[in-house]
């Protein structure tokens, strides 16, 4: 159990406590940071060679100061078609929608307050889906009644789920827009709850995406966040078994190094006033095919947190 | 010209599945386009002219029925909107079931676990207001007189070990349960003609609804079609699925008798040619079911009644223990079965799922079928709120695959069990007479063998052997 070893070594790395030392200028894969130069796990103020000032920019800078990854959304623009291809590249997402579903289904009822036997319990409340792509988490979410507002960065994406949602009369009120968190921020809109699924990993500074999902979050109300833990165990199956081994992803969805750890995760959740309440681990059983919810965070998991009073 | 409607639909599906496989290629174009507004509010207009429900379940039988009470009676489901067709006047009617009236020939053995869900949503007691009998005891024997079995629900600490009823009471019963739910549900009283995947697929086959066309001309839309629509299934036909079976060349005669003393043990006696049932229906009368094979059927159809009784008897009349005593009923009524097995085992396509005999037939010499209809109609229901519960599309293919991974196997056990009596029976041979008598043995000294099987049959465990 070589994989346990080192995820304890990483966990114990990784401790808020030791993050809050060095927390400036902690960053596990220094290439990495080099590489794109906007990647950073401390909000301080201090001198970087980055485009992005610290400082908000003006509204005509909108563009150059963004967590946007280009590498990223030419990636997922690429197979933008297959989105609700349930044997594409998404099977992935598709097959594990109904166990992420459920834990926000419970979690939310909780943190709202709703029947969680009835069909619709979010009937009335306002969510945001960052980067939604074609709609996959956002459709669930308008049938359980939520006033659903689908945001993605790619163009096509936004056509694929308004087409898609228009198929049903119950999805088609869910607004789509491509646009961005950061430009929705500036828009000074505020939902009950924020969703970003399996995006985090995808933005170029975590940080400050964190930062935007918290301020698109309403006072008292919800964010959730999932993604791939930065452990080995996430290597040999995330990586190596489900792009080069069962084709499950097409190669490179995923760099490793982009992947954040649950501690930094609660880390930069809490420096954007987001105070992380529970979290989950997702575990594929490879004999029913299906996943679970489990205590195990060591690959898949999710973070929901509230947003602490200011 | 059945055959060519069904030939058209195949044909559309195929056309679906190609439309899939395209839409990486072409929706690029066609998305790009600024038209998409249009084509949406003609798609709606499309839409707001036919009714449109989430369910279509496509006959009302006892299965079909249970799916739309089990359906009415959770929180989850109970907003669907459900279109039952059949064209089956009692669904409309009503009809009413007079105490005094003999019994109907064609029962259902009740198993305690579809019993348990009936309480559950609330038919039970519509059937405990008509007439209906709980053995607790059932006695299994066979020809030879060599293997014996009895059967007590005081060995599973059960109260009973099941409850015949008429199939016309489970069906009011259930019918009152449904009309006293809460439920949106509309009755077409018209047979299903054709069924299409819905044209605007194109741009995405994952959303497209199921387009019925009714032998009236309507036409309806629905999310999820249920085919409960019996072994000749038409949803079957229609949706173009494969069921693989075989004939036994066996049919079986049911009919009603009547005994002087009150009955509450279920007789089961294998004989060369099939076996022979007799089940209290209450009131001292009991229902027979006797599989045989069809030269003995037609010599038997053209019988007097009184000599039919005294065929009855004699062949329940031999071997160990104590053996029921019939006499002529009033007015016994015949009826006729073929006993076939089909399979197509629960199979889900997009939008499409079947439930009770149109996934599956068994042979009746258990009184299994019934309930492995309900045990679908309960599991497809639960899975339709499981859907619900994490904001699924209904008529998803995923979806589906739960209910068919979740039915397959238990059917498929219960198929194959059915079937190995049914073989294991048909041959008189010397040794095998005692090897069978020895599992007879098996059976009834064993304890813990026997309260498996006792539970199996109750419908309480999966697998007989492996608690």
């Amino acid at each position: 159990m070589v994989s346990k070893h080192l995820l304890t070594r990483l966990r114990t790395l990784t401790r808020p406590a030791i993050h809050c030392r060095r927390s400036s200028n902690f960053c596990p894969n220094p290439k990495f940071l080099h590489e794109l130069q906007s990647r950073r796990y401390s909000d301080a103020p201090q001198s970087s060679p980055a485009a992005s000032a610290p400082t908000p920019p003006p509204a005509s800078n909108l563009n150059s100061k963004s967590s946007l990854n280009e590498i990223e959304l030419r990636k997922f623009a690429a197979i933008a078609d297959t989105w609700w291809d349930a044997e594409g590249p998404f099977k992935p997402l598709h097959v594990m929608n109904p166990t992420r579903l459920a834990f926000i289904r419970s979690t939310l009822c909780r943190h709202f307050g709703k029947d969680p036997h009835c069909a619709r319990p979010f009937e009335g409340l306002k969510f945001v889906d960052v980067g939604c792509g074609g709609g996959i988490l956002s459709e669930p979410l308008a049938r359980m009644g939520a006033t659903v507002t689908g945001i993605d960065a790619v163009e096509k994406n936004m056509k694929i789920a308004q087409l898609h949602a228009d198929l049903d009369p119950i999805t088609s009120s869910i607004d789509y827009h491509c646009t961005t968190a950061e430009k929705l921020v500036e828009e000074q809109r505020k939902f009950d709850a924020v969703l970003a699924l399996e995006v985090i990993e995808h933005v170029a500074d975590p940080a400050e995406f964190c930062k935007s999902l918290s301020a698109l979050t309403s006072s008292g109300g919800a964010t959730l966040i999932s993604t791939i833990n930065r452990s080995m165990r996430a290597y040999a199956t995330a990586i190596i078994m489900a792009e080069y081994v069962l084709h499950w992803l097409p190669r490179g969805t995923h760099q490793w190094s982009s992947f954040l750890t649950p501690e930094e995760l609660v880390l930069i959740l809490q420096r954007a006033s987001i105070s992380v309440q529970e979290m989950a681990g997702f575990v594929y059983d490879p004999l029913t095919g299906r996943w679970s919810i489990s205590d195990d965070i060591s690959v898949n998991f999710i973070a929901y947190g509230t947003k602490s009073s200011e | 010209m059945n055959r060519i409607t069904a030939r058209r639909v195949t044909f559309n599906i195929n056309a679906l599945k190609l439309a899939q496989r395209t839409l990486c290629g072409g929706a690029g174009v066609k998305l790009s386009g600024a038209d998409s507004d249009q084509e949406i509010a003609d798609k709606h207009g499309f839409h707001g002219n036919l009714p449109m429900h989430d369910v279509a379940i496509v006959g009302g039988g006892m299965v079909g029925m249970a799916l739309a009470c089990s359906l009415a009676h959770k929180p989850l489901t109970n907003q669907l909107n459900v279109a039952i067709i059949d064209s089956n006047p009692a669904l409309l009617s009503g009809g009413c079931i007079k105490k005094e009236d003999p019994p109907d020939p064609r029962v259902s053995t009740v198993t305690p676990a579809t019993m348990a869900l009936f309480k559950e949503m609330g038919a039970w007691k519509y059937v405990e207001q008509h007439r209906h009998a709980y053995f607790d005891k059932m006695q299994v024997w066979d020809y030879t007189g060599l293997g014996y079995t009895r059967y007590n629900a005081r060995d599973i600490n059960k109260e009973v070990l099941g409850c015949v009823v008429e199939n016309k009471v489970l069906h009011k019963s259930l019918l009152s349960c449904l009309q006293n739910a809460d439920f949106q549900q509309k009755i077409y009283p018209c047979r299903l003609s054709s069924m299409a995947m819905q044209p605007s697929s194109s741009s995405s086959p994952h959303g497209s609804l199921a387009k019925l066309e009714l032998s009236d001309g309507n036409s309806l839309y629905a999310k999820l079609v249920v085919g409960s629509d019996g072994s000749k299934s038409r949803v079957k036909e229609l949706a173009g699925i494969n069921s693989t079976g075989w004939k036994y060349s066996q049919n079986a005669i049911i009919c009603t008798v009547q005994h002087t003393d009150e009955n509450r043990c279920a007789w089961q006696r294998f004989l060369p040619n099939g076996p022979i049932a007799l089940l209290p229906i209450g009131d001292n009368f009991s229902n027979i079911v006797w599989t045989m094979n069809p030269d003995e059927s037609s010599d038997r159809k053209s019988m007097s009644e009184v000599d039919f009784v005294k065929e009855v008897n004699s062949a329940l009349d031999n071997g160990y223990g104590p053996h029921p005593k019939s006499q002529l009923s009033g007015s016994s009524a015949f009826s006729w079965l073929t006993a076939d097995t089909t399979l197509s085992a629960n199979e889900c396509f997009e939008r499409v799922a079947l439930i009770g005999d149109a996934a599956h037939t068994v042979h009746p010499l258990a009184g299994q079928g019934v309930n492995m209809g309900f045990g679908d109609a309960f599991s497809l229901s639960k899975v339709i709120a499981e859907g619900i519960a994490v904001g699924s599309d209904i008529g998803e293919v995923t979806l589906l695959r739960r209910y068919e991974s979740e039915r397959k196997p238990a059917n498929l056990t219960m198929m194959a069990i059915l079937d190995g009596f049914q073989k294991a029976y048909s041959v008189d041979f010397g040794p095998l007479n005692v090897l069978r008598a020895a599992a007879f043995q098996g059976a009834h000294y064993i304890s813990p063998l026997k309260r498996n099987i006792i539970s199996y049959a109750s419908g309480e465990q999966r697998f007989p052997l492996f608690s």
